[in-house]
């Protein structure tokens, strides 16, 4: 009995009919695309996206030039020099990221002690060229002017646990 | 019509006149066949990104637009896809046979629009009214399979020339299903031509087309159909996982879009020949007044896009067969199915006139 039941179900295709009903529903579903320039996916506080340098409320720039960042950047993304500036603190002569190179880890971040180098929620830049991609430390502290706002924000949400 | 042949024939003298009237006739007849034959290619390809993406719960292409017109987002994909493909250049690997490698996607387009000659959208509405259409057809579709197996061999490829030998075992096995059950068509309707076959299923209803009595040759037809076409589920000839799009591999640029072309138009012809053998061609489903009213190209339309739904449905549902499972399918399930159903169709054609009215069956006869 069990086999003739089988032998009918085989040829009137019913198991492939079933197979059949199952993507035919899903076709009537609701669709779950994000249509992304339109719509976006909802980022975390932690976003790790393009680097920015800080500053502090007067205007003066954080980084001190401790160079930790540079020691602890798994990809040697980071290149620093620093001199002595005519009042007599140590500032940054040059700090470059090489974003081809860098892979998003965050370490620089953690490791800065003035929170001077952040990674930002933004993630849609582009290089057009060779060298597009390294950002110079004009382009990061114009990176931190521009979205200090959202930067202290996602700071402030962050520090309970840190 | 008889105006222009008059022309014609006073431009050119009688004989003359007459012969380049019918050529030109016969031209316009097939530039208007295979224009809206490769418009309906592209929008299939349209189609089948559209519904497996609805399937698969994502949206597909809607970002090219037509003209900017905001409600057709992503109808001009095919024709975006088609300009993108004119572009590319068609790179010849160095150990292939130029000439073969050049020849196989001709091979390949041809005889896909050649069948189309003998097709009857409507009643009076077809190129070519030969009496063996039916014969044409399978002649036709089986010289497809040239062109694959000369590309497998022109690429120089071991992929190409494993996805072009898997092809042509399937292909050639499933002919012969496919040409069994077609034979039961044409015991049915005691005629090789297609318009025949139409008129063979007229009475008033559906239920006096093929399908119904011979619905397992329909099956059979259907699945073969998809077979014979390389289509998911039985699309080991490219089978992207294994060997990357076999035969066509090395082919780029337009010469690949030829080979896609011919896919597609493939898959167009074989849901024509179903609709025509066994859902009553440009017929209604049912001769009552706001039915019959439409034209019958239309019908025929709506049917073949009803199974080319199919098509697509197939591949956004099936895995894959494996190989041994597609031999086995075409030889030990299908070829017996149609060997025995002519048998015992030819038995039921043989009962006396009397038998044939008390039987069941007697519907279809």
């Amino acid at each position: 009995m069990n086999r003739i039941k089988k032998f009918f179900s085989t040829f009137l295709l019913l198991e492939l009919w079933k197979g059949m009903m199952v993507t035919g529903r899903y076709m009537f579903k609701p669709k779950i695309t994000v249509h992304y320039p339109e719509e976006k996916t909802p980022q975390s506080p932690r976003f790790r996206g393009l680097h920015a340098l800080r500053r502090y409320p007067n205007g003066e720039e954080r980084c001190i030039a401790c160079k930790l960042c540079e020691a602890v950047c798994p990809a040697m993304a980071i290149t620093i020099d620093s001199e002595q500036r005519e009042d007599g603190t140590r500032r940054t002569t040059r700090y470059d990221i090489d974003l081809a190179k860098c892979i998003f880890c965050g370490f620089c971040e953690e490791s800065c002690p003035v929170d001077s180098i952040v990674e930002t929620r933004i993630l849609e830049y582009h290089g057009e060229k060779r060298g597009d991609l390294i950002y110079t430390k004009e382009m990061l502290l114009a990176i931190g002017d521009r979205y200090e706002e959202q930067i202290a924000k996602d700071r402030e949400a962050d520090a309970r646990y840190r | 019509m008889e105006f222009i042949q008059q022309l014609f024939e006073q431009l050119f003298g009688a004989e003359w006149g007459f012969m380049l009237f019918t050529l030109v006739k016969n031209l316009i007849y097939i530039i208007a066949i295979a224009v809206p034959l490769l418009l309906g290619v592209a929008y299939l390809t349209f189609a089948e990104r559209k519904i497996i993406a609805y399937m698969q719960i994502r949206v597909g292409p809607n970002r090219v637009t037509f003209f900017g017109i905001p409600w057709l987002r992503g109808w001009g994909q095919p024709i975006a896809d088609a300009v993108k493909a004119l572009m590319k250049e068609i790179v010849i690997p160095t150990g292939a046979n130029k000439f073969l490698f050049i020849l196989a996607p001709i091979l390949t387009i041809m005889p896909a629009l050649a069948a189309w000659a003998v097709v009857p959208f409507s009643a009076e509405l077809v190129l070519a009214d030969i009496n063996a259409g039916l014969l044409y057809i399978l002649a036709m579709t089986s010289m497809g399979i040239y062109g694959v197996i000369i590309a497998g061999w022109a690429s120089n490829s071991k992929y190409a020339f494993l996805g072009a030998m898997r092809s042509a075992a399937q292909v050639v096995s499933y002919e012969l299903a496919m040409g069994f059950a077609l034979v039961c068509v044409l015991m049915m309707s005691q005629s090789l031509n297609l318009g025949d076959i139409v008129n063979g299923q007229q009475g008033g209803s559906m239920l006096n087309w093929y399908l119904i009595p011979l619905f397992p040759m329909f099956l059979v037809y259907f699945i073969s159909g998809v077979a014979e076409t390389n289509r998911a589920p039985f699309d080991v000839a490219e089978g992207e996982s294994e060997i990357v799009a076999g035969f066509h591999v090395d082919y780029s640029g337009m010469a690949f879009t030829v080979f896609f072309l011919a896919e597609y138009a493939n898959m167009i012809l074989v849901a024509t020949l179903t609709a025509i053998m066994f859902l009553g061609g440009w017929l209604p489903p049912l001769d009552i007044a706001p039915l019959n009213m439409i034209p019958g190209f239309i019908w025929l339309l709506f049917k073949i896009a009803f199974l080319l739904f199919f098509f697509l449905w197939f591949r956004a549902t099936f895995p894959r067969y494996r190989y041994d499972q597609i031999m086995r399918l075409g030889w030990k399930v299908f070829i017996p199915i149609t060997l025995i159903w002519i048998v015992v169709l030819g038995l039921m054609m043989q009962l006396p006139e009397s038998v044939r009215n008390d039987f069941p069956f007697n519907l279809w006869f």
